[in-house]
């Protein structure tokens, strides 16, 4: 089997999980999502299946077509938790379809907010090459999709707020530190000053889990691609230094030492665990990996098991459906092999 | 402080919002307050956009727009408003008066910078090109990688020069 992109760390890597890049696109001739009906919103993705497929470039043969209406709850929940899809895009299935690459670092949604939601995931910090990716399937559909496009409002967008590049840059950042002092709170203050936004992972409306938030920009209008990318990096890099500094001085603290050992131990002998435990603890851990405190495991291990170890992800991978304690004993069991 | 509003009775509501810290502020009587549908429900305007646009939008609107309809999807701009959702590309062309303030607030610019489409002119892609080109420049230079630079200085001087003589 193919490996995943999140199964790697990458640039940055322990601070920085991931990098997205997404882009809100329409067919200039159809009224956009909220207009339309079923029938309508399927001819419509029966259009973006046959552009890829007929674009005659590498991007023909990567992708796999699901149609949306056709799979299981727990499915359409395990493409939220490995952020492949919106929350939004499980509910009313019914002609949204979604194309996605093998190794899961392309996926485009068709009939989200948007007729197409074109987005590309890397490890690390690394928006420079995701942003190319993403241009590169834009540009190649564009020549027979027809995206709409306004001279002064650039891409049109359903929502006036991706007007303009319709680009969401965003950064996945692990900051148990930060977290720890109080600090992301006063941060979030002073960037939404600048046109960032800082939140907890799954996005819009949730809270932050185990440290772990996403930071993208706000402002998609009158700012070039390259300069919105440019500015995010730029701040994720200032955050980066301060979880730094942060971390040195949490380690000197001997208690917070015996917690990263203590939740190892607790990954590594629990027979029942919790999905809010587990993330919870592989926060912990992944922090004593970072700080080089834990040698014998590796960033990429951790980030794999933080996506995986998700209800619904770990049900997918079961043919039968498992009751919470079940699913509970199948992740301290999972977990366990996995860091022996 | 008079309702901004009505104009006429005193306010009694202050309404304020920071978006990307461009601060907007209304005073509204209550009689506009209730209208508006600003009762107690302050604390999440910023976090729920439909209501923000429409609480941006549903003032001042000149007359003919609630008569007014897209010619290609039918949405009128109380829809839009209403919902914070505008229904096709063609609404954009018809209601761009009435949306360009909100446009203004949520990104503070009303001018797009950046890749232009295939629908684009010609002119604007070239221009785009540049745009892109300059900012390579820059970074090339940043990395003193000057064979780069300079392929780059040659590529937008063709660019600009053939931009002009289309002119």
């Amino acid at each position: 089997m193919k490996s995943k992109w999140y199964e790697k760390s990458g640039e940055q890597g322990d601070v920085i999980i991931s990098t997205r890049i997404r882009l809100a696109r329409n067919l200039a001739e159809y009224p956009f999502p909220c207009k339309l009906d079923v029938a309508k919103r399927k001819e419509i993705a029966q259009k973006v299946k046959l552009a890829v497929e007929n674009s005659n470039s590498y991007i023909a043969h990567e992708f796999d077509y699901i149609d949306m209406g056709k799979i299981s709850d727990i499915q359409a929940s395990s493409l939220v938790e490995r952020h492949l899809i919106s929350p939004n895009f499980t509910i009313d299935r019914q002609g949204k379809a979604l194309l996605l690459t093998k190794d899961e670092s392309i996926s485009i949604m068709i009939n989200e907010e948007d007729h197409l939601r074109i987005q590309v995931m890397t490890e690390g910090l690394n928006l420079q090459q995701a942003y190319d990716t993403a241009d590169q399937i834009d540009t190649l559909l564009d020549n027979t999709l027809h995206f709409a496009f306004d001279k002064k409002l650039g891409y049109l967008t359903q929502c006036p707020t991706n007007l303009g590049t319709g680009m969401r840059a965003s950064a996945m950042l692990h900051l148990p530190a930060l977290q720890g002092i109080k600090a992301v709170e006063r941060l979030e203050d002073n960037l939404s000053k600048i046109g960032l936004t800082l939140r907890g992972t799954f996005g819009e409306g949730t809270q932050a889990r185990a440290g772990l938030y996403q930071l993208s920009n706000q402002v998609t209008l009158g700012l070039s691609e390259q300069t919105a990318i440019d500015n995010l990096k730029n701040v994720a890099m200032q955050i980066v230094s301060q979880e730094h500094s942060a971390r040195q001085s949490l380690l000197e603290n001997v208690e917070a030492d015996d917690y990263i050992s203590r939740s190892l131990g607790t990954l590594k002998y629990a027979k029942i665990l919790s999905s809010d435990e587990c993330i919870n603890l592989l926060s912990a851990v992944r922090l004593g990996v970072a700080q080089g405190l834990i040698k014998d495991i590796s960033l990429d291990t951790i980030n794999g098991l933080m996506v995986d170890m998700q209800p619904s992800t770990l049900m997918e991978s079961q043919s039968e459906e498992l009751s919470p304690q079940q699913r509970d004993i199948l992740r301290g069991k999972t977990v366990k092999e996995k860091l022996q | 402080m008079i309702c901004n509003v009505c104009k006429k009775n005193e306010a009694t509501t202050h309404y304020k919002s920071v978006v990307n810290g461009q601060v907007t502020e209304l005073w509204l009587c209550p009689h506009c307050a209730n209208k508006a549908g600003y009762n107690n429900v302050f604390s999440d305007m910023a976090t729920d956009f439909s209501s923000f646009l429409g609480s941006f939008l549903g003032n001042g609107l000149p007359s003919r727009t609630s008569a007014t309809r897209c010619s290609k999807c039918g949405s009128s701009f109380a829809d839009i408003a209403r919902s914070g959702k505008v229904g096709c590309a063609e609404c954009y062309k018809e209601f761009y008066d009435e949306l360009l303030p909100s446009i203004q607030k949520m990104h503070g610019n009303i001018e797009h910078m950046g890749k232009v489409a295939s629908l684009g002119s010609p002119q604007d892609k070239v221009k785009s090109q540049i745009n892109k080109y300059h900012s390579q420049l820059a970074q090339a230079v940043a990395k003193q990688d000057y064979e780069t630079a300079a392929k780059l200085r040659d590529k937008i001087k063709a660019l600009e020069e053939g931009h002009i003589n289309e002119k």
